[in-house]
């Protein structure tokens, strides 16, 4: 079944178009990776479906429910959360309090989703009670899935998890992404790194001057020719 | 000297968090800031004269220069500008928000003169009184210095305001959220955090604190005058920008080095040129440490 | 008829501020309008320019003078140059202290500067007479239009009162033609450097800084020359009044005058936009002035019809910026192009 469905969107800002008709769909329990050369409008996506910039057509739908164009903060409350790319912790607060900062809308009591967090990514409890701004890139970017998974959503928006961080992280932050996958959440991720994205992707799109261009599964994509002679440098 | 740097730091200093917070926050540099700490000293005086037709006892608190009346209208007056501020807000820069920092800043600049005015209008250009009792320092024995008790007072406030300024950022999640707001306003709103009532809370403290910074300073000179917080607008931008824009802490340490400079300035130049000191500090933190000693934004 | 003269006169009297304005107005309007430099210091350079001027051109302090130096009884123009110049450095100190920098601190960095200022006007006596003022400022040409008057006066002593009025006030109609020369001059200088490459760079500043020096322009230098060049044109403007009031003090330079009025008049005008910032001088100072005549009707102290009139203007400002943001005029369409082009995703 759909969990999270975008289509024809067409967005853009001011007058300047950058999603022409885009179509991309998350069943349940599925990882899709967005992918594609610079200025795509991968990102311009993934702001569109949470709702940081209005679609000038088209649907977003969550679970059957249409959810165009609401405010970032419902969508949230909807159970779509989303990692920015870059500036995605609060480098003054600590680690703990950036986690409670995502589950600020929570009126339960929210210290064992903390731990289960803290399980997923032991570095972080050793590291607990420091500003998010002094940690390593790597740990900033667990700090930031950390918190959009404290609402307990049903899919995560990543955009680039993977941008800049050393060959090793990207490893482990994509062996990480899967795990969260397995325990039921489902993800829409944007990357740059084409080959590890698709690799664990259960169904891919490749989208290129704001058009999708191919779609199929994850190997599929990572087998067709043309899309290796185009992005993957084969 | 220093006692006087201290307590004109204080008074700064409670600016300063103000306008630290709201900056942070709003991203705008608020220019009315001062005169929303003329209209605190002036709310008080309205609540003071109130208190005195509802004959309500003005006798003194121990040795100093004021009672029950005055702490009542100081809290009356914090939590009324707060008010004001809030409905400043909802008419005008609420509506703006789209238009950018610099469009907030120059209405800012139209609030500051208008609201000079409203003040100037009712109350004239002449300074108002608190009170027409002058006290005498006297000398603790303690530690051998000479002060009086109302300036004890105002460093007290001042330092319980900011404490309690503190525990509500650290402790409260309400606290916690304008902290991460200040730092990053957009995925404050991407994680679900309820911007509106960030700057409502944002509004009420930073309004509220520079009334008392406003009451503080009438009762430190002794008297108010419509043009009183305009005056300390430029020292309290330089303490925001020495401590760090955005930084409530760093606008601590802003304004107490401000004020004890301020002060010992005078030892070395004419008092007449004590204004343009914060100035001056300011263009060398400008040239040498743009981003403030504790690296704001 | 007498009336007619009389309202001709104040027309003459009025036009003449309105102009002194217009030229403030379109000094800011390279400033902010073109480059989205915030400068909230205008009265500070429009001081500098009027005490400038004033000390070139002015007598030699008197007996009853505080100050020790200055009138050096140079022609007019000596003096505009002077304050253009002297405007002109004060300019390259704060814009090198805070161009570099966001946008706020260029603000905070001008009111400080406007601050510093006025507390030298304030004090230095031996340079600015304190709070005495410099008095007996020459007015350009000011005796051969006097003689002129007389003479004509004297040949025709049957001429009509209404005549006589409007002739012995004919200086003021000299002074006006100059200061609109200037204003026109300056308006065709800022169109020309607006269509110019240099002010297409200033437009692109203004819109997205990040775009124009990964083009490889140095925009600290762009920001500077067009900072430089709006003090310039408002330290004219305070040389232009210091000549026709022939009278000046700390106190002609309020803030509320020389900022204030300034940036409602070009923000109502249409900011990025020369002819509003002419018309905006024109139409504000018109509700300013206008104000001034019915505040008689009001049965209020003058301190308090000042006040009102403060609160009037700062509740049209609110007006303009929520009601009509772009001003009067708005924007030509040549800048307003660039609007759209702000940040790409990725």
């Amino acid at each position: 079944m759909a969990l999270l469905e975008a289509k024809r969107i067409t967005a853009g800002y001011g007058e300047t178009e950058i999603l022409h008709r885009v179509f991309v769909k998350v069943n349940e329990g599925e990882i899709v990776s967005i992918v594609g050369p610079n200025g795509a409008g991968k990102s311009t996506l993934l702001k569109t479906i949470l709702g940081l910039l209005k679609p000038r057509e088209g649907k977003v739908i969550l679970e059957a429910e249409d959810i165009t164009g609401l405010d970032p903060d419902r969508i949230v409350r909807k159970g779509i959360c989303y990692v920015p790319q870059t500036d995605n912790v609060f480098a003054s607060l600590t680690v703990e309090e950036n986690l409670e900062m995502g589950a600020f809308i929570r009126k339960d009591n929210y210290q064992n989703r903390i731990q289960e967090i803290y399980t997923i990514f032991p570095d972080l409890e050793e590291r607990r009670k420091d500003r998010a701004g002094k940690l390593s890139g790597g740990q900033r970017q667990m700090v930031a899935i950390g918190r959009a998974l404290m609402l307990e959503p049903k899919i995560i928006l990543l955009d680039e998890p993977s941008a800049s961080l050393a060959p090793k992280l990207v490893r482990l932050i994509f062996q990480k992404i899967s795990e969260i996958n397995r325990s039921g959440v489902g993800i829409l991720m944007v990357e740059q790194n084409i080959r590890e994205a698709l690799r664990i992707a259960d169904q891919a799109y490749v989208l290129a001057m704001g058009r999708n261009r191919f779609h199929d599964t994850g190997q599929a994509l990572l087998n067709n020719q043309e899309v290796g002679k185009l992005y993957l440098g084969d | 000297m220093v006692i006087y740097g201290l307590i004109s730091g204080s008074i700064i200093t409670l600016g300063a968090v103000g306008l630290s917070l709201t900056y942070g926050i709003l991203n705008f540099a608020n220019f009315a800031h001062g005169d929303i700490m003329t209209l605190g000293a002036f709310l008080a005086l309205i609540c003071l004269t109130l208190m005195q037709a509802l004959r309500i006892p003005a006798t003194t608190f121990g040795a100093l220069s004021f009672g029950l009346p005055m702490v009542l209208a100081l809290m009356m007056a914090m939590v009324l500008t707060g008010g004001v501020a809030i409905l400043i807000d909802r008419i005008l820069y609420r509506r703006l928000r789209k238009s950018g920092r610099i469009v907030l800043l120059i209405a800012s600049v139209g609030v500051a003169f208008g609201l000079r005015n409203v003040i100037q209008f009712i109350w004239g250009p002449l300074p108002q009184y608190y009170s027409a009792e002058i006290q005498l320092a006297r000398k603790i024995p303690l530690l051998g210095i000479r002060i009086k008790p109302d300036q004890i007072f105002i460093i007290g406030l001042a330092a319980f305001l900011v404490g309690m300024l503190h525990l509500f950022l650290q402790k409260t999640k309400t606290g916690k959220a304008m902290r991460a707001a200040s730092d990053n306003i957009e995925l404050a709103r991407v994680s679900g955090i309820n911007i509106d009532r960030v700057i409502l809370y944002t509004w009420i403290i930073g309004a509220a604190l520079a009334a008392a910074a406003g009451i503080l300073g009438g009762l430190e000179n002794k008297f108010i005058t419509p043009n009183s917080g305009w005056e300390m607008l430029l020292p309290i931008f330089a303490a925001v920008i020495l401590g760090g824009i955005g930084s409530p802490y760093g606008a601590i340490a802003g304004g107490m080095i401000i004020g004890l400079s301020e002060e010992i300035s005078t030892a070395f130049i004419s008092t007449a040129y004590k204004p343009a000191v914060p100035f001056v500090i300011m263009v060398a933190v400008l040239l040498i440490k743009p981003r403030g000693l504790f690296g704001g934004k | 008829m007498e009336s007619i003269i009389g309202v001709l006169n104040y027309g003459a009297f009025f036009a003449i501020t309105a102009g002194i304005y217009a030229i403030l107005c379109l000094g800011l309007n390279i400033q902010w309008g073109y480059t989205g430099l915030f400068n909230i210091g205008i009265a500070g350079f429009y001081a500098v320019g009027a005490y400038t001027s004033a000390l070139l051109c002015g007598p030699p302090p008197g007996p009853l003078d505080w100050r020790t130096v200055g009138g050096l009884g140079l022609p007019f123009p000596v003096g505009v140059l002077g304050a253009i110049l002297m405007c002109g450095i004060v300019a390259l100190f704060i814009g090198f202290i805070s161009l570099r920098l966001k946008e706020d601190y260029l603000a905070i960095a001008t009111i400080g500067i406007a601050e510093v200022i006025r507390l030298i006007l304030k004090n230095e006596s031996w340079l600015t007479n304190s709070v005495w003022g410099l008095k007996h400022i020459p007015p350009p040409l000011h005796s051969p239009i006097q003689r002129g008057i007389s003479g004509f006066l004297s040949a025709n002593p049957d001429a009509s009162v209404a005549v006589k009025a409007l002739i012995s006030k004919s200086y003021n109609w000299f002074y006006l033609g100059l200061v609109l020369g200037i204003v026109a001059i300056l308006y065709w200088v800022s169109e020309r450097s607006i269509r110019s490459p240099w002010g297409r760079v200033l437009r692109a500043i203004r819109e997205d800084e990040t775009v124009v020096s990964a083009a490889g322009k140095n925009v600290f230098r762009f920001k500077m020359q067009s900072f430089v060049l709006g003090s310039m044109i408002m330290g004219m403007a305070g040389s232009l009044y210091a000549h026709y009031a022939m009278f000046i003090d700390a106190n002609s330079f309020e803030p509320l005058y020389g900022t204030f009025l300034v940036w409602v008049m070009l923000i109502a005008g249409g900011s990025g936009n020369s002819k509003g910032a002419i018309l905006g001088a024109f139409i504000i100072w018109g509700i300013w002035a206008g104000t001034d005549f019915m505040s008689g009707y009001l049965a209020l102290s003058a301190i308090r019809v000042a006040s009102l009139r403060i609160i009037t203007i700062a509740i049209l400002l609110e007006l303009v910026l929520l009601l009509r943001p772009s001003g009067l005029l708005g924007e030509e369409k040549f800048v307003s192009k660039m609007m759209g082009k702000s940040k790409r995703g990725g």
